[in-house]
């Protein structure tokens, strides 16, 4: 699924309309407001949106919108994936060690990937809810970055 | 001597015969029955695209070599040669290309009781994806 989207982190979110045609692309959104101190995202502005276009009350975004709103993959992120299946593959044949530079090569390839530098903690011994996740998340955002970027704060951005 | 490589593509791993785990090589015709492309005089073809290619450099005794196809297609290629696998990732051109169309691209995942569901099931109903992780 991240490979085919383009996911780089969760929650990932999109609208697929009934011709099977992408009517909202990867956003960010959450279903309920139990992470909200957390996040700082509040469910509910999705929830409506999302709400009002199930009943045809509201607009999704036109094609043109939804393709300047996308981030489609990079070249680095596409062969961070590839380290993240080969590493994959031999930790799931108990070659945890071996994995570990593939897992770190694929961190270095692509840092906003969350999906991999978090999905993999666990298989490789750390706490994806812990500290060792938090260690990541403040390195990344004290380098400026941001960790849940939705589509309405890209944009307004 | 010959090794056998696993190579890890498009969600499925096959071995391959190779002489040279350094510089792995697939035969020309694994290169349509796995890869789905063909060698022809253009370059290497699927359908009616066809994609330039040092043949020279690409065409070796034992077979085709495997980076200068990965470059060629611009798919990454990443191997482990101690345990003789690869992973042949997509490349950033066709999956790019596949989302920008709008066409949601289409899998099939099991549910809870393993009964297997595709997104094309849905066709004609607006569809919410979520990606989520209990980690």
């Amino acid at each position: 699924m991240p490979d085919l989207y383009g996911m780089i982190n969760v929650p990932t979110i999109l609208w697929i309309d009934e011709e099977g045609r992408i009517a909202r692309p990867n956003d960010v959104a959450f279903g309920s407001n139990d992470f909200k101190e957390m996040t700082g995202i509040d469910s509910e502005a999705h929830l409506e949106r999302l709400r009002a276009w199930v009943r045809g009350e509201g607009p999704a975004m036109t094609p043109e919108e939804v393709r300047a709103a996308q981030s489609l993959p990079t070249e680095a992120e596409q062969e961070a994936r590839a380290e993240f299946t080969l590493a994959w593959w031999l930790s799931q044949r108990g070659h945890g060690d071996d994995a570990e530079p593939h897992y770190v090569r694929a961190g270095e390839l692509a840092p906003h990937d969350f999906t991999i530098r978090r999905g993999t903690m666990l298989i490789r011994g750390l706490d994806p809810m812990g500290e060792d996740f938090m260690q990541i998340v403040n390195e990344w955002t004290e380098a400026g970055n941001t960790f849940y970027r939705p589509l309405e704060a890209a944009s307004s951005s | 001597m010959s090794a056998t490589l696993t190579l890890l593509h498009d969600g499925r791993a096959d071995e391959i015969p190779v002489v040279n785990l350094s510089r792995p090589t697939i035969a020309e015709g694994a290169l349509e029955s796995m890869l789905g492309w063909e060698l022809q005089p253009e370059g290497l073809c699927r359908g009616t695209m066809c994609v330039p290619v040092d043949q020279e450099a690409l065409v070796r005794e034992d077979g085709l070599d495997l980076r200068i196809l990965a470059d060629a297609l611009q798919r990454p290629l990443v191997t482990d040669e101690g345990h003789a696998v690869a992973a042949l990732g997509a490349s950033h051109h066709d999956r790019g290309d596949v989302l920008a169309s709008l066409e949601a691209p289409d899998f099939t995942l099991p549910d809870l009781e393993g009964n297997l569901h595709s997104l094309s099931d849905h066709r004609g109903k607006k569809v919410l994806l979520v990606a989520y992780a209990s980690w």
